[in-house]
């Protein structure tokens, strides 16, 4: 390769870091002040992106080419009140909540946000105008550089300095780094944090929105650049360590000059088989960071986290289900499997039963891991989506008879947690939620470009089950696993292997003081999570005849999580309730209206908002507040935070 | 009690505080005036330093009132309390670690105040702390992780000094330092009440308390056990052999 080609990549590098940093740049000043890992950060780039549009749009028609870059200016600016609009409206009711439910949370608002947009700009692509006085490019060694490319090449150290200098210098800079280590001990000397977290959270989602701004010229505003954009941030935070604004830049860079090279290089030739490198840019993020993980959790310059203040309320001991819950779960399974009789009445019936069960073992498998297992997965349909796509490869491509293909999917999906458990148990809190999400991506990455065996986008067809497994019969199968997977989990969580994952759940320390190997409980929970994800992967592909990547995309492993809270983290039955309800609302929503998700945001808003303890926490609640009627005892307020 | 010289700084009325589900203190009353260092003894888990979080409103289960300069604070988070000239020095120190003692010190700071009769209260800037603490003028730039246990003791009390307040809670001045540095926080707190400060502290360790303090308060188990000067205190064997001694 040229010299003068890789220069040229390698500036490109310099001006995409830029980007990069000013997005992750927010998301790490928010989350070492608040504690909040806002998911919505994409929300606030993509944002910045259409409102820059909008503003640039309008301005050039009154002031002219100056329009531009005071629309450029503008743009951020009103990102920023937004922001500061969202902390005071939302973000400030849920500071106390458990990490899950702000993840949770700010999901939502992405979501949320992102229907509002296509709400207000609609579907299409908008490219901005390009900057005038940096339309053209210059030469370099023959040849063609945007300059536009060289004003973002100085906007993200310009910045890093900037801030750098704001949070050194100032007397607010002290205060929230002051933040960063003791909000109560900051109180106690009379400031007040409601403020400070509001004007750092309005900085933040400002840093964002000039992130997309400034790519107006470059890059079309688009609805799928919330979900990319915060991918990327969490990538670039994470390996360059949360809270640290240098490791924030030096991450960019790394991983803008190493997609740089792997497009700039191209393809090698390897023992005789050619690799395409340009086509790993959309993994090779998420590589860097499961190897800087690995190495150095805590992130290049990152520091070791204490552990996170918002340590969730002990959880009750779980119980075996009495005699009333038993005769409940015969009815229920008496009840589903007569549907099929009911065929010419309820014809729709059967097939969404088919859709719920398959939901309801992916709830159970994933709460297995949250619940009893204390590990909090952003990634779990990368489970669901192996098990589905091992399915059809094994059929279509190995050309596996059906029956031998369904029963080897599990093991797909069980080998890959295999693989990314060792990883991920390595690690706790938003650690672990962002290293589950990075390998779910790889995942995706990989199905999604690997087109000669999966199918790319188009995904799989035509995997059917076989013909003795006709409709009723395949109905009938997935209704007896599923209901034989439930039992085998539940005794699963009371055999001796429970106990010791739960002992580990409730103190790590502890279990590792009375003998017992908390990351090797922790990895076989994984692995066993994976092979029922998988499971449910199988029934849900030979159900629809076909699988897409979608199966595997976060919104997946969301509306897993949502299942699980829904339903309660605390029971046992909090699954199959949270994956029912939620499949037959999904369904209904999703034919009414097409601002599904905006409604299903508003959804987990309000389950955030009304239950910001969870369910059972908050059923609990209730029946405090019963027994302190009974007793006419004192108010009862929340919990001391533990330390 | 009704006649006292001066007007209280602090009454508090039927303390009660929890920690989570378990009761801590239980109708504490306790009163603090103008110019005075009163202690706050009992042995280890007695209620001081509980005592001290309740009256910061650092505890988020709490009944009772606690009148400020006439005022009900009952109600207020910690911030507004700081804010009205309640200070707060805690035990375990907590100086932030990766600010030096300069920003340690600007963290703390808060505008000057008058009394409510308009004379001007003890206010204080870093020239003056770093005249009382010689120590920590010597290292301004220093981190807060990288000094000592007694620095980062002096460090805390400069902190909270620099908010100006009307009344200082210090818990535990000198646990878990040398004893030189005992003598230090004694001599600082003699000089402080010299200038016309007024100090709840919370203390287990008798000599230290009769040397500094006028008044003394006996926790046990949650409740006062004991109010007089400290005199009454040193001349009554029983109690300080029921509540004091190991």
């Amino acid at each position: 390769m040229e010299f003068s080609a890789l220069l040229a990549q390698l500036l490109n590098g310099l001006a995409e870091a830029s980007s990069l940093f000013l997005v992750a740049a927010g998301l790490s000043l928010i989350f070492g002040v608040t504690r909040i890992v806002n998911f919505a950060h994409g929300s606030f780039y993509m944002l910045g992106l259409y409102v820059a549009y909008s503003t640039v749009e309008y301005l050039v028609g009154r002031l002219g080419p100056a329009g531009f870059w005071v629309g450029l200016v503008v743009a951020p600016v009103a990102v920023g009140a937004f922001g500061a609009l969202v902390e005071i409206v939302l973000l400030r009711r849920i500071y106390k909540a458990p990490e899950l439910f702000q993840l949770l949370g700010t999901f939502a608002l992405v979501l949320v946000i992102n229907d509002a947009t296509l709400y207000l700009w609609g579907p299409e692509e908008l490219l901005g105008r390009r900057a005038p006085g940096l339309a053209g490019s210059i030469s370099l060694l023959g040849r063609q550089f945007p300059t536009y490319n060289l004003f973002l090449m100085v906007i993200g150290p310009l910045v890093l300095g900037l801030v750098w200098l704001l949070l050194a210098r100032t007397r607010w800079g002290v205060l929230v780094r002051a933040a960063t280590e003791d909000r109560q001990m900051l109180g106690a000397l009379g400031v007040n944090q409601a403020w400070l977290f509001t004007a750092v959270f309005a900085l933040g989602a400002l840093l964002a929105g000039l992130g997309g701004a400034v790519q107006l010229p470059r890059e079309p505003a688009n609805l799928a650049l919330d979900l990319r954009s915060i991918g990327d941030a969490f990538v670039v935070v994470v390996v360059g360590g949360m809270g640290s604004l240098p490791g924030a830049y030096l991450a960019a860079l790394l991983i803008a000059e190493i997609k740089a090279l792997c497009v700039g290089i191209g393809s090698v030739h390897v023992l005789g088989l050619d690799f395409s490198l340009s086509k790993l840019t959309l993994v090779v993020e998420f590589l860097v960071m499961a190897v800087v993980l690995v190495v150095r959790p805590w992130g290049l310059l990152g520091k070791p986290q204490a552990g996170s203040r918002n340590s969730a309320p002990a959880e009750a001991p779980l119980r075996p289900a009495g005699n009333g819950l038993r005769w409940v779960a015969l009815v229920v399974f008496v009840a589903l499997a007569a549907l099929p009789l009911l065929q010419t009445w309820l014809p729709y019936a059967s097939v969404l039963a088919q859709d719920v069960l398959v939901s309801v073992l992916f709830a159970v498998s994933l709460h297995f891991i949250m619940g009893p297992g204390g590990l909090h997965s952003f990634g779990h349909a990368a489970y669901f989506g192996l098990g589905a796509y091992g399915a059809g490869i094994l059929l279509k491509v190995l050309t596996l008879p059906m029956p031998l293909a369904f029963t080897f999917a599990p093991l797909v999906a069980g080998l890959g947690a295999l693989l990314f458990g060792w990883f991920c148990v390595r690690l706790s809190g938003v650690y672990l939620a962002m290293l589950t999400l990075a390998f779910s991506q790889i995942v995706w990455s990989v199905v999604f470009q690997w087109e000669a065996v999966t199918g790319g986008s188009n995904g799989l067809t035509g995997v059917w089950p076989a013909a003795w497994l006709g409709d009723t019969a395949y109905y009938y199968l997935t209704l007896v696993l599923v209901a034989a997977s439930v039992l085998l989990v539940r005794r699963i969580v009371f055999s001796p292997f429970g106990y010791a994952l739960r002992a580990a759940r409730d103190s790590a320390l502890r279990a590792d003081a009375i003998g017992i190997d908390v990351m090797r409980v922790r990895w076989a929970a994984f692995v066993v999570a994976g092979l029922f994800a998988g499971l449910a992967g199988a029934l849900f592909v030979f159900s629809k005849g076909g699988v897409s990547p979608d199966v595997m995309a976060v919104g997946k492993s969301v509306d897993g999580l949502v299942m699980v809270l829904l339903g309660g983290i605390q029971q046992l039955v909090g699954p199959l309730l949270g994956a029912s309800v939620f499949s037959v609302l999904q369904d209904s929503i999703m034919r009414a209206t097409d601002y599904w998700r905006a409604v299903f945001g508003g959804v987990i808003l309000l389950l955030v908002l009304v239950f910001p303890h969870g369910i059972a926490g908050f059923f609990q609640g209730l029946g405090n507040a019963w027994a302190r009627l009974a007793a006419r005892k004192p108010a009862l307020l929340p919990r001391e935070k533990r330390a | 009690m009704n006649a006292l010289p001066t007007p209280a700084l602090l009454e508090v009325n039927g303390l009660d505080a929890w920690y989570g589900a378990a009761q801590i203190l239980f109708g504490v009353n306790l009163n603090v005036r103008r110019g005075e260092v009163v202690a706050l003894m009992g042995r280890n888990g007695a209620g001081k330093s509980t005592t001290l979080k309740a009256l910061m409103g650092m505890l988020d289960r709490h009944r009772g009132q606690v009148r400020f300069l006439g005022q009900d604070v009952s109600q207020q988070v910690p911030f507004q309390r700081a804010r009205l000239g309640l200070g707060f020095v805690p035990e375990d120190r907590r100086v932030f670690t990766h600010l030096s003692v300069a920003e340690n010190l600007e963290v703390g700071r808060q505008p000057e105040r008058r009394w409510p009769d308009g004379s001007a209260a003890l206010n204080w800037t870093p020239p003056a702390l770093y005249e009382l603490f010689p120590n920590l003028g010597a290292m301004q730039g220093r981190p807060g992780g990288q000094m000592s246990g007694g620095e980062q003791q002096m460090l805390t009390v400069a902190r909270t000094l620099m908010g100006n307040p009307f009344l200082i809670l210090l818990d535990e001045p000198s646990e878990g330092v040398a004893p030189v540095i005992v003598e230090q926080m004694a001599q600082m707190i003699l000089q402080l009440k010299a200038r016309g400060a007024s100090i709840l502290l919370s203390e287990q360790n008798v000599h230290f308390a009769e040397w500094v303090s006028d008044r003394a308060y006996v926790l046990e188990k949650g409740q006062i056990r004991f109010e007089g000067s400290m005199a009454e205190l040193a001349a009554d064997e029983a109690v300080r052999r029921a509540y004091l001694t190991l």
